[in-house]
């Protein structure tokens, strides 16, 4: 222990203020989750489950309401390489179409 | 028609129980009818940090399923005779509380009284549901840590989605009381600011109850802290949240306990 952490004031309030604001932003998003989400996930699940394989958990859905947009945010983690990533739904795939 | 309270907050141990009786106390002290019920069935404790507990002889499930008059199993306060006691029942069987039950005693209590201050019990089941669900107004009791504020950030979803406000698209009136606050370490960053607890449930702010042994001496004696020691620094801030509830305008301060100057040398305690 040296002498500057006896005056070094232990912040720890601004670290509890932060983790509450980024925890309770993804708790009100699940928490407040709408059918209309739900349905949406399931059905853009299957749509990229027709070319590369996913958990179910790779494919995160959220929105955000505002006073006069709402956004909707689609996060698809894609394995690295997706054509070896697990067994195909579809034995004859189609090649994913470049974007 | 008096208007009815819940005393909420997810969380356990935060002052739920310590805060309706000095609310309750507070509110029939300025002359208001009142009346609080508990809602913990099978583990009541509003009767014993009242002082009630030897006075008990019916509660809420006996007067829910008819066996006794409202009238009967209210206790009136030896102290405040416009401050009245409908003790939780201490029997297991909270199947025995209905909804149609529940709404039909809180009615009749609306009837009676100014002010019906539920006092809700821990959780988010059935109980914690019971308590809100006819409440106009509601009071968040949080303290400045983070698993308090997490579930007062669920409790406020359901008070938005839960009550019979909200089922008829109405609002229920929320309020924060903060309690448990030390404003030194909140000033050294060691504790949540108010205003971050503000920020991030963006609820108003009903009050500020210091951290104090006042709180503890009052239950020891079974007396609400605003009876027990109507001077000491968390009865003057519920004196205030009292006032803010009757639509006054009072500014929020955090009263301190005045300390002689042994009490201010030797006062303060290692975190």
């Amino acid at each position: 222990m040296n002498l500057m952490s006896l005056f070094r004031k232990s912040s720890s309030a601004p670290v509890a203020r932060d983790r509450l604001q980024v925890l309770l932003a993804h708790e009100r998003s699940v928490i407040g989750k709408s059918d209309l989400l739900a349905t949406l996930q399931e059905e853009i699940l299957a749509v990229i489950a027709k070319h590369i394989t996913v958990e179910r958990e790779a494919v995160q859905i959220k929105m955000d309401r505002g006073a006069s947009v709402s956004t909707l945010e689609i996060d698809v983690e894609v394995p690295f390489d997706p054509t070896k990533a697990g067994p195909r739904p579809d034995p004859k795939p189609s090649v994913p179409a470049s974007a | 028609m008096g208007k009815v309270l819940v005393v909420t907050s997810g969380k356990g141990g935060v002052g739920k129980t310590t805060s309706t009786a000095a609310l309750g106390a507070a509110l029939a002290r300025s002359g208001e009818n009142v009346v609080v019920i508990d809602f913990d069935v099978g583990l009541r404790n509003l009767d014993l940090v009242m002082g009630a507990e030897r006075r008990v002889v019916f509660d809420l499930i006996n007067v829910v399923q008819g066996d006794a008059k409202l009238a009967q199993a209210l206790i009136r306060d030896k102290r405040i005779d416009t401050l009245s006691l409908l003790p939780a029942s201490q029997t297991r069987d909270k199947d025995a509380l209905t909804n149609e039950g529940v709404d039909k005693v809180v009615a009749e209590a609306r009837e009676k009284f100014d002010w019906v201050i539920c006092d809700s019990p821990a959780g988010i089941e059935r109980g914690a549901l019971l308590a809100m669900r006819n409440a106009d107004v509601a009071i968040v009791v949080t303290n400045p840590e983070v698993s308090s504020v997490r579930d007062s950030d669920r409790i406020i979803g359901m008070l938005d989605s839960k009550t019979l406000k909200a089922e008829r698209s109405e609002q229920v009136e929320k309020h924060l009381l903060v309690t448990r606050y030390d404003p030194n370490r909140a000033t050294r960053n060691e504790m949540l600011k108010v205003d971050d607890v503000l920020e991030i449930l963006s609820i108003p702010l009903l009050g500020i109850i210091p951290e104090s042994e006042e709180v503890l001496r009052a239950s020891n004696m079974g007396s609400p802290v605003t009876l027990n020691n109507p001077d000491s620094a968390p009865a003057r801030a519920y004196f205030d949240a009292a006032r803010r509830l009757k639509g006054e305008e009072v500014d929020v301060v955090v009263p301190l306990d005045r300390k002689g100057l042994i009490g201010r040398l030797f006062g303060r305690r290692v975190a």
